[in-house]
């Protein structure tokens, strides 16, 4: 049985503050609670301050470049299905620089889940708009404010009929943790979009602000309801709505690939016997 | 013997089945083929054609002189008629073209009323013209009959039978009616095995047969007949075959795969590959081994996406970010090319590196004829890590451990116990953390690039000189260049003291301890390079590595490759 501590990693060089914290110490007990050992568990990342987050936990790790999480964490799962991949990132790396690759991971469905570190500002660069900033913030990069409509994650997995679909809060780490839970045992592509607030770059979307907006999705929330499902999922304002918005029980990417039922493709021998009869097929 | 048959028509009309039959028919029969096509990017319509060279002696080119055209519309006689010998034939439909040509060269043949009064469909047009073709050099119809057998074979024995009464019809109409076949027929060749392989296939089966088990790629002319080709492949040998949304995602699956282990792979072309740069750094820094296919056509952009150049070697050199190692193998034929891709993933997996399998597309998509390759010749080593390797170290693993090659330990996650495996894009330690001091930067260059490029220097070959040992005339290619200068080699040999230097292993250049390739090219009188691309980029990379310049050129850049009367032509302004 893991214990927390088998999840230590560095000392993370985040801001004092930052909602990074919680998320980092929610998954080390989610993992924890779940009785996953480290080595059993892949989590992949790209960049931004999320994209970090691999080196502040003790497991397998792929640290890659900015946005291309995904088809790393889906090819990795494809070569051993056995592994518990996570992938990170954040609103940046996932919704801007890696959206294709976003709307792509909900098609193929790979048994992975994504935890998305949503504080709706680019942070390591210092302060940009993000594809979830208010429309008319200012930043150093917006002179007219921002002049784009935000980006809406949720809605957009869920009309993609996503496997799971799910909102967290940074500042709720007890409901956090048992989204996390549920995405990584839920059997399909899993995103959790998680509000985090970004304490230095972000001045309106703050711990504050979010506390008094946030409510957990009703108990009587269907979530294999699509429409009802995306109806939740516009709300945004006064009232931002937490919770699982969506499920989908479909047959996964690996569960559909026939060439990696019975063995991993890791584990799979090679011999040059098993070939050698190709050569005749040219004759 | 050595005979030309050009099948030319629109796209959509059956060119490559027509072609590609009778390139398997001859070889087959025992003759040595080569085929190479010539084609628009387009679905229908347009004009294209199909090569076929046959011979009993050993063909590795294409030549302009048609011995048989078999014109499939109108626009095939106008454009091609010219290039056929005055001794050769035209076949041709004056029904369905509604009109008529007159000369000796011309077998109007009525492909079109054939299928219809004998198969009932003139969807059989095509297989009556392969059966007159077939007729006209009377080759028998029994490998043509197993072809069509074996195509239709979920058609049902009627669509079968009919098929197979077309090619009769058509093999007879030709016999009967081309009274000057009787001297031209082809002499039956002695009975050998050969086996029939485009480059492609060959790198795909390379792949295979290097133990590949992972490729993603996005699908792009001309490097889609390896998705294609290890697609089919997929069930028989437990693969996964991903095609991605684009050519970022297919380097970066490539890259994931190979970090959980498995042996992957990815191939695409020029605009592709621009795309795939990003990752190749990735692949550079976190010391992942990757082979990647990058299957030249003409750029810029989009350039002319179904025909062929050697524009991008010095692009495939110098692309990425930072410096880390790579190497680059440029084949020259089919059997180089399957050799070529086992010593890419021996390579890639031994030192961690990307590796290039560059070639083309007139290589890519040409057909040669071999006795067999020789399987012996593979290299299979393991070098990643597994559980068993790992029992009983105390010491805690360490993914960039500082090592006296620069190689670290491989280790594979969740395959090697409880040690866990970091692998990082930012500069790391040797955990694979994130670093910012300059130590250890400076210790990890070392360790990635430096320590390991001698070592990475002394497994690559020498060029192969072919021709005479000292000679006066050395014709420098690299890549499908291969066989037109071979055969132009042979042609001139006669007269003059002439070689081929032809280098495959293209980078690092090899050491000149074993064969000193720049001595001879000194004491050569004349030194031609020949590239099919505009500025020579072979020749500056060899000046650059060697400091031996190649002051003559022969470059094509149209699009299309050379073909022997055309290099013929541009060495006797030289001679």
């Amino acid at each position: 049985m893991p214990t927390s501590e088998d999840y230590e990693g560095q000392v993370p060089a985040w801001c004092p503050g930052c909602g990074n914290f919680q998320i980092l110490s929610t998954i080390k007990q989610a993992l924890v609670e779940l009785d996953i050992e480290p080595w059993e568990v892949l989590v992949v990342s790209g960049i931004g301050q999320a994209g970090k987050l691999p080196h502040y936990i003790k497991c397998h790790t792929f640290n890659g470049l900015h946005g291309r999480t995904l088809p790393v964490a889906t090819a990795a799962k494809l070569a051993n299905n056995s592994l518990h991949v996570i992938a990170v990132a954040g609103d940046g790396d996932c919704y801007a620089e890696g959206g294709n690759h976003f709307l792509h991971a909900i098609r193929r469905n790979p048994n992975i889940s994504l935890f998305v570190h949503n504080n709706q500002i680019y942070g390591l660069t210092k302060g940009q708009a993000s594809p979830t900033t208010a429309k008319g913030t200012h930043t150093p990069a917006q002179p007219f404010g921002y002049l784009a409509h935000p980006f809406n994650p949720l809605s957009l997995a869920i009309s993609q009929d996503c496997s799971f679909v799910a909102r967290g809060f940074a500042g709720d780490q007890e409901h956090l943790k048992e989204l996390m839970k549920a995405a990584i045992t839920h059997r399909g592509f899993s995103l959790i979009d998680i509000l985090q607030p970004c304490v230095t770059f972000n001045k309106v979307n703050t711990f504050k602000w979010y506390r008094e907006r946030v409510y957990k999705l009703e108990d009587d929330h269907d979530p294999y309801n699509q429409i009802k499902a995306f109806e939740k999922a516009l709300e945004w304002g006064d009232r931002i709505p937490n919770g699982i918005f969506y499920k989908s029980d479909k047959e996964t990417l690996e569960e559909m690939m026939p060439t990696i039922h019975e063995t991993p493709l890791v584990r799979k021998k090679f011999s040059l016997e098993d070939i050698k009869h190709e050569i005749e097929k040219f004759y | 013997m050595d005979y030309t048959l050009r099948v030319g028509g629109e796209a959509g009309q059956g060119l490559q089945t027509i072609g590609g039959a009778l390139a398997k028919i001859f070889s087959r029969k025992g003759y040595y083929v080569f085929t190479h096509q010539d084609y628009m990017s387009r679905i229908r319509g347009g004009h294209n054609f199909y090569q076929v060279r046959f011979s009993d002696r050993k063909v590795m080119a294409s030549r302009e002189i048609v011995d048989i055209l078999l014109a499939l519309d109108l626009n095939t006689v106008e454009i091609h008629k010219n290039s056929v010998k005055e001794e050769g034939f035209i076949l041709y439909d004056s029904e369905s073209m509604k009109k008529k040509f007159e000369g000796p060269q011309f077998i109007d043949i009525p492909f079109r009323k054939i299928a219809l009064d004998v198969g009932k469909n003139s969807v059989m047009a095509n297989t009556v013209a392969t059966g007159a073709v077939l007729g006209l050099l009377d080759l028998g119809l029994d490998v043509l009959n197993n072809i069509l057998r074996m195509t239709f074979k979920g058609k049902g024995e009627e669509i079968i039978e009919k098929n197979i009464a077309c090619a009769e019809a058509g093999y007879n109409y030709a016999r009967s009616n081309c009274p000057r076949c009787e001297a031209f027929g082809a002499p039956e060749p002695e009975a050998r095995k050969l086996l029939l392989i485009d480059g492609v296939q060959a790198i795909g089966m390379g792949a295979l047969a290097s133990g590949c088990k992972f490729y993603s790629a996005y699908p792009m002319s001309p490097s889609t007949g390896i998705l294609n080709y290890l697609a089919s492949r997929a069930e028989e040998y437990g693969l996964v075959i991903e095609q991605a949304e684009d050519e970022i995602s297919a380097i970066n699956m490539a890259i994931g795969a190979s970090f959980t282990g498995v042996r992957s792979m990815t191939g695409t072309s020029g605009g592709g590959f621009s795309l795939m740069v990003e990752g190749l750094s990735l692949a550079g820094i976190t010391e992942t081994p990757l082979v990647l296919a990058e299957m030249q056509r003409p750029g810029p952009a989009t350039g002319l996406p179904t025909r062929t150049e050697q524009g991008d070697l010095l692009f495939v050199l110098h692309a990425g970010h930072g410096e880390f190692p790579r190497v680059i193998f440029e084949p020259g034929t089919p059997e180089q090319a399957f050799y070529l891709t086992n010593k890419a993933f021996e390579l890639a997996e031994k030192y961690q590196i990307p590796v290039f399998i560059q070639s083309d597309q007139y290589l890519g998509e040409s057909e040669w004829t071999f006795e067999n390759f020789d399987l012996g010749r593979l290299i299979y080593n393991d070098y990643r890590i597994r559980e068993k390797d790992l029992e009983g170290t105390t010491e805690e693993y360490k993914r960039y451990r500082y090592t006296d090659t620069g190689v670290s330990p491989l280790a594979i996650p969740g395959e090697a116990g409880k040690h866990l495996v970091v692998a990082d894009s930012d500069e790391h330690d040797e955990e694979g953390h994130i670093i910012e001091d300059s130590e250890t930067r400076i210790k990890m260059v070392q360790k990635r690039l430096l320590k390991k490029l001698p070592l990475i220097k002394k497994e690559i070959e020498a060029p192969l000189l072919y021709g005479d040992p000292s000679p006066e005339v050395v014709l420098v290619g690299h890549g499908s260049t291969y066989g037109v200068i071979r055969e132009i080699v042979d042609i001139y040999s006669k007269d003059r003291k002439i070689a081929m230097m032809h280098f495959s292993q293209i980078y690092p250049f090899s050491e000149r301890d074993r064969f000193d390739y720049t001595e001879l090219l000194k004491n050569a009188d004349l030194v031609i390079s020949v590239e099919n691309n505009a500025t020579g980029q072979f020749a500056k990379l060899m000046r650059t590595e060697t400091g031996f310049e190649i002051t003559h050129q022969i470059l094509k850049y149209d699009g299309r490759p050379f073909t022997i009367e055309n290099l013929k032509e541009e060495l006797n302004a030289y001679l």
